[in-house]
């Protein structure tokens, strides 16, 4: 299990970067239509982020809440994906293909663009769901397992 | 064309030092600073998406799990043997290097736009896809929808590896 880092520099430095992470994160989803970046890249900045929240503040502290919470959405992100390939299907068309979205007073090169960025959030949150999953599975320790259920009752 | 040489001594250096060195945490963040090399040589061949990746997985990401990893073991490689190398790599690892460098003469220039790969399906995508998707960055646009399906299986890997890890660390939990 992780340990709370002990030294002011690096808890003060944590609670300006982790902020700003996330916010480069969230501008390079957005933005991957325009330029450089998209749903991969910004889901990887936003579970950086969030793991510098569980390597700093520890994993048992509030300010890692988002990142223990996180947690519950595994396979959120693979049900968006999926979920707008089948809102496909159900238009009459193939699998992922936009042009079949059937949303309402769009033409056609819109609902490509609403389904490019339904799929990139879907890749954003399955892979900063994953980054943040593996780091805690590559933290945890099965010594504490007994301590843990001791102190909790 | 200035900044190549010098990157590339910085590949080979960084990649060389990342094998050589003894202590594994060292070695991870000179890992670290090869990756970001790299990432700058994507950049400087305009591959913008590729070096953005490069930079902040292998250079980010990886290395945080590379350290996570080092501190559930040890962080000195002493019990790992180097055997002295057989005579077959010897003699025939030079031989993989000079056909390669054979083959490497065959291949299309930087920026040919006459080679094999920009003249069958890359013209389509560079014409089509801002009328097609309204979106101006073609990477996007070919890995979203024309290659969507490809993504699709892509993030089911990265969905599988997340569920294995925690089946096989996360024990008696």
């Amino acid at each position: 299990m992780i340990h709370p880092h002990d030294s002011a520099i690096v808890r003060t430095l944590g609670r300006i970067v982790i902020p700003v992470a996330q916010l480069f994160g969230f501008y390079v989803l957005v933005f991957g239509q325009y330029g450089p970046g998209g749903g991969f890249v910004g889901g990887v900045v936003i579970a950086a982020s969030m793991i510098l929240a569980i390597l700093i503040f520890g994993i048992d502290s509030p300010d890692s809440i988002m990142a223990r919470n996180i947690l519950h959405g595994d396979g959120l992100g693979l049900l968006i994906f999926a979920g707008v390939g089948g809102l496909c299907m159900i238009g009459g068309g193939q699998f992922l293909n936009y042009t079949y979205l059937q949303i309402p007073n769009l033409d056609q090169a819109s609902q490509h663009f609403i389904g490019i960025m339904l799929t990139q959030i879907g890749v954003a949150v399955d892979v900063a769901v994953t980054g943040v999953s593996i780091a805690i599975s590559l933290s945890f320790d099965d010594d504490e397992i007994p301590q843990d259920e001791g102190s909790h009752g | 064309m200035t900044f190549e040489l010098p990157l590339l001594f910085l590949l080979v250096i960084t990649a060389g030092g990342a094998i050589l060195v003894k202590d594994l945490i060292s070695a991870v963040f000179i890992l670290g600073s090869y990756s970001f090399a790299l990432a700058l040589v994507w950049a400087l061949l305009g591959a913008v998406d590729v070096a953005f990746v490069e930079a902040v997985v292998g250079a980010g990401l990886a290395t945080v799990f590379f350290l996570l990893t080092l501190f559930r073991t040890t962080e000195k490689d002493t019990h790992i043997r180097r055997p002295p190398m057989p005579w077959p790599a010897i003699i025939g690892l030079p031989l993989l290097g000079v056909l390669l460098l054979y083959g490497a003469g065959d291949l299309p220039a930087f920026g040919d736009a006459y080679s094999v790969a920009s003249t069958h399906i890359s013209p389509v995508f560079l014409q089509n896809s801002l009328a097609d998707t309204r979106t101006p960055n073609v990477v996007t646009a070919v890995l979203m929808d024309y290659r969507s399906f490809d993504t699709f299986i892509e993030t089911i890997v990265i969905f599988t590896a997340g569920i294995a890890c925690a089946l096989i660390l996360r024990k008696g939990n």
